[in-house]
């Protein structure tokens, strides 16, 4: 008994012990957890909050609202319309087929456009939108409107979509827009920032160049989500800015009266004031409705626009490579006289054709002009003329003269990146790129702007206003202000050594529109007001045989990519001049019956509209 | 005078038993449950949903049922100690057999009227097996190579039923609660040490052991932002659950990790995580100092039992639940690798609830029965 009692004190100290060893264990324990928690709950408690906060609120970005373009009257030439959408949220749909099948027969959907909207859906999560079409009809908005009632989940939307009301008027200068792709979002930095899914981008054109401007900014929404990304409620709005709407220098008047001169044919057509460089018009023929590509292009259509033969994706003002031909002319004798290689009184005997180097070159009128100066020479642009004066005149010199006019040059710098410089041929030149010498030969049909030269519309519309103008550096532009804001040094510098040599110039091309004889007489204004002088061209684009220049054919003869680019340059009032204008019609024939024509129509319009142009103006054009 | 005394505490009678319970223990019980309601209630988003009505009930139904074992004589609960073991090993391995598979384990055994996970019984109900054994043993015995070897075999035999499942977080607390009856039997504090060295050493060839998705649980404890969207997903979100609570948390339901489901199994083993998320800091030290008020009174209850058995019950029971909630809190607070333990009370789950309560029970009855002697 003792034993055992002895035993069972043993035991309990032992117990009591370990009791009391435990309970400093767990007392110490009971700290470390406080610790932590004090730790986690107090001292990085803001961090926590950050991150608790970062999990359950998500920002939604919406598309901003595009900046518009305006002509320069205010008119919208490429705004914003609100396109009626349908969208599906299919977790919120019962059943997902009957729906879609309503829906599909109450659009009248196809089986094609039918695929891609199930395609479509598998691609997304079930809380994310699904928009079954993107720019709906009227009726068919209003015919869903109308059974919503047994269409569980389906969100009749009206959103804000790009229109172009002029349609193909302006495609070409301004461009259209379409669905971003990777290489937008990897090139521009605005898109990147302001990228949603569905987000229209400025492909080609102005709307391109001006992307950072015109995108303008999201509208943000929070929501509150929950750990599958469903939105719970909407926590915030944070309104997006607007792009800037840009204001053209462009009168839709004029460039509709182009569009309208120019249908059914190839070709380009601007219009250009002399004093400002700014552009009245610019367009190029055939178009295209710009429309189509918003909301993504059939490949039907895309087809019929890409395998049109005369290309209406090419901008030919700005990527038309074209021999001048004739138009050239008021350069070179520009350039003959400011070099001193002959006046007024220098004249030249043609015969129809003349031989140098062993080479026959033919004027453009069989029997010849007979004895021909300067002034005459323009007027009836004598070819015969222009392969003496080049001859003695010499490349290097006429090219000098005429890259000083912008040939040769890009008119618009960086605003396109399509544009092309043309190319205008020197000695140095050729002996670079073909690694060849010079020809005289060459020199010759140079000087009647064959060969190498080679000039795009808005170069050919520019050195017209540049010689209008008395011979003053200008930089065209086309939106407004751009003419403010850091202006080169060289503008409205005299580009000529002699500025009598500039009114001798200028004076022929009155002769040639306006006398009798002037290869563009049938074209002429007799009214002042109106009067313009010009300079036609017709440039040949395959070298004639000598069988073919016994046949004399006549235009409609000739298979139509063989027939010549018909061009024409000008500028109006006379008097008083304020326009200038290049036409160029490809395959059109002959200058001054198919290009010249165009002209008288479009001075009519544009010296009409030239009051109310300047009443326009906040500021008096500057006078030289 | 001393003889009437003897008596009538043999006695116990009705009305005694009940000036002899402890009502502090008791009202944190109580207490614990309504907060464990409550919590259970913002699991359910606010409403009074599944969990909440189911919780309710059991927390009803087991805490009279703690009431009817705290009124059974503490002596008829140490003659059931060997008898009650066998019977749970005999569950166990029928739900080796016949269990029901959730979530990749085969854990729970169909009772016709409950679905019971016996290895959640076994936590307690291996501290009465074991305290019975060490009762009546000399303390010269205590250290003897037969004493260690049955007793181990009692802990392993019930360890290996439960690795099989596979719980492997269930089988360490069984091997806690043991181990702690060990403990407080005297083995000699050498083997303690010992085995803690061995483990430590062996813990390489342990991972080596591990099922992959275990070995993962260790390997996202190291680093959780391993794979912050796949294992460390839990320990992260837990984490910014309690670290945004702050000082007084984010109100009653107004958890946002839990409420926007960013928080795994908030009903179960990270039911503190969302508790405090909404109470913070303040909540949970509150929380805790309930906890420790319970096991303060579980171990002074043992301290004032006549009856070794009774104490070593309350001694071992009170480490136990001790560990338990360590456990869970230092999981879901980052400090111990993803095992699958239940907050005692707080968490949802029946047999986790029923073994937690039948423990109290016991204690209560060792309270109540506190003058017993047992031959």
């Amino acid at each position: 008994m003792i034993n055992s009692s002895s035993d069972n004190v043993k035991k309990l100290n032992s117990i009591n012990r370990r009791m009391f060893i435990t309970g400093s264990f767990k007392f110490f324990i009971m700290v470390g957890i406080v610790s932590r928690l004090f730790f986690l709950q107090v001292k990085e408690n803001k961090k926590y909050l950050t991150l608790s906060d970062k999990n359950r609120i998500r920002e939604w970005k919406l598309a901003p609202v595009r900046g518009e373009f305006h002509d320069y009257f205010g008119n919208v030439i490429a705004g914003n319309f609100e396109a009626y959408q349908l969208h599906v949220i299919p977790e919120q749909v019962d059943d997902f087929r009957y729906v879609i099948y309503r829906i599909k027969d109450l659009l009248e959907l196809s089986d094609k456009e039918f695929k891609k909207v199930l395609k479509k859906k598998n691609q997304i999560k079930p809380w994310e939108t699904l928009i079954v079409s993107d720019n709906l009809s009227w009726q068919k908005f209003s015919k869903i409107n109308n059974h919503l009632y047994d269409l569980n989940g389906v969100k009749p939307v009206i959103s804000i979509s790009r229109n172009y009301p002029f349609k193909e008027n302006f495609t070409h200068l301004i461009g259209y827009v379409s669905q971003a792709n990777q290489n937008d979002i990897e090139t521009t930095e605005s898109i990147k920032k302001n990228f949603v899914p569905g987000l229209k981008v400025g492909k080609v054109g102005l709307e391109k160049t001006f992307e950072k401007e015109l995108i303008g900014t999201n509208d943000i929404e929070r929501y509150e989500v929950n750990a599958y990304g469903r939105r719970i409620s909407q926590l915030e709005f944070q309104k997006g800015k607007k792009g800037k709407t840009l204001r053209l220098t462009i009168d839709t008047e004029v460039q509709k009266l182009a569009n309208d001169l120019l249908k059914e044919k190839a070709g380009s057509i601007c219009v250009m004031d002399i004093y400002t460089g700014a552009i009245v018009a610019m367009h190029s023929s055939p178009s295209f409705d710009p429309n189509l590509f918003v909301f993504g292009i059939s490949q039907d259509e895309w087809q019929l626009i890409r395998n049109d033969p005369m290309k209406p994706l090419v901008n030919k003002t700005l990527q038309g490579n074209y021999s001048p031909g004739s138009t050239i002319k008021p350069i070179v004798a520009l350039s003959a006289l400011e070099n001193g290689i002959i006046n007024t009184n220098f004249t030249v005997k043609c015969t129809g054709k003349t031989e140098m180097y062993g080479q026959t070159y033919h004027c453009w009128k069989k029997k010849g002009h007979g004895y021909v100066s300067l002034r005459n020479a323009m007027k009836q642009s004598c070819d015969t003329y222009f392969y003496e004066i080049a001859r003695k005149l010499g490349v290097d010199k006429l090219s000098a003269t005429a890259k000083k006019f912008g040939l040769g040059e890009k008119v618009f710098g960086d605003l396109f990146e399509i544009e092309k410089k043309g190319l205008i041929p020197n000695t140095q030149w050729k002996k670079n790129a073909l690694g060849k010498g010079w020809l005289l030969g060459e020199t010759i049909i140079t000087g009647i702007g064959q060969g190498y030269i080679q000039t795009t519309p808005i170069q050919l519309c520019l050195m017209t206003a540049q010689i209008a103008n008395g011979g003053h550096k200008i930089y065209p532009y086309l939106v407004v202000g751009d003419d403010k804001k850091d202006q080169p040094i060289d503008k409205y510098m005299p580009l000529y050594e002699n500025s009598k040599n500039i009114k001798i110039v200028k004076d022929a091309m009155f002769g040639s529109t306006n006398e009798v004889m002037g290869t563009s007489y049938r074209s002429r204004i007799d009214d002042p007001k109106y009067q313009f002088a010009g300079k036609t061209g017709t440039a040949q684009v395959k070298k004639i045989t000598e069988e073919e220049r016994e046949l004399e054919l006549k235009t409609f003869e000739i298979p139509y990519e063989q027939r010549d680019h018909a061009l024409y340059v000008a500028f109006g009032p006379y008097k008083n001049p304020r326009y200038a204008l290049s036409i160029i019609v490809e395959h059109g024939g002959n200058g001054s019956t198919t290009a010249a024509p165009m002209a008288k129509k479009l001075f009519k319009l544009i010296i009409d509209r030239h009051k109310i142009r300047q009443s326009m103006d906040d500021k008096r054009y500057l006078e030289i | 005078m001393y003889q009437h005394t003897r008596l009538t505490t043999n006695r116990f009678t009705f009305f005694q038993k009940f000036r002899n319970f402890d009502y502090v223990l008791l009202f944190c019980i109580l207490l614990l449950g309504f907060i464990s309601l409550a919590t259970m209630y913002s699991t359910d988003g606010g409403e009074v949903l599944f969990h909440t009505r189911s919780h309710f009930t059991k927390f009803i139904v087991f805490i009279l049922m703690m009431l009817i074992i705290s009124f059974i004589n503490i002596k008829y609960w140490f003659a059931l100690g060997y008898l009650s073991y066998l019977v749970i090993i005999g569950l166990l391995i029928g739900t080796y057999f016949f269990g029901i598979t959730s979530s990749g384990s085969q854990r729970w055994i169909n009772l016709y009227f409950i679905n019971l996970q016996p290895s959640e019984l076994m936590k307690v109900f291996i501290i009465l097996c074991l305290a019975k054994y060490f009762h009546r043993m000399k303390i010269e015995n205590v250290n003897s190579v037969y004493t260690i070897l049955t007793s181990l075999i009692i802990i392993i035999l019930p360890m290996g039923l439960v690795i099989v499942q596979p719980d492997l977080g269930t089988s360490v607390l069984i091997a806690i609660s043991g181990i702690a009856v060990l403990w407080f039997a005297g083995v000699n504090h050498k083997y303690f040490i010992y085995t803690l060295l061995g483990f430590v050493i062996s813990l390489p060839f342990i991972i080596a052991f591990l099922k992959p998705y275990q070995k993962l649980r260790v390997l996202t404890f190291l680093n959780p932002d391993r794979d912050p969207l796949g294992a460390g997903y839990q320990i992260i979100q837990s984490k910014i659950a309690v670290g945004s609570g702050g000082l007084f948390g984010k109100g009653f339901l107004k958890g946002t990790q839990s409420y926007l489901e960013f928080l795994p199994e908030k009903h179960t083993d990270f039911i503190f995580t969302l508790f405090s998320e909404e109470f913070g800091f303040v909540g949970s030290v509150i929380l805790l100092l309930i906890y420790a008020v319970i096991i303060y009174r579980i171990v002074a209850i043992g301290a004032s039992c006549r009856s070794y058995f009774a104490k070593i019950f309350c001694y071992s029971f009170g480490a136990a639940i001790f560990v338990f909630i360590t456990i869970n809190m230092s999981m879901v607070l980052g400090l111990l690798p993803i095992v699958g333990s239940p907050l005692p009370i707080m968490s949802y789950g029946g047999s986790s609830m029923l073994a937690t309560m039948i423990g109290f029970g016991i204690v209560m009855s060792a309270r109540v029965h506190n003058q017993q002697l047992i031959a």
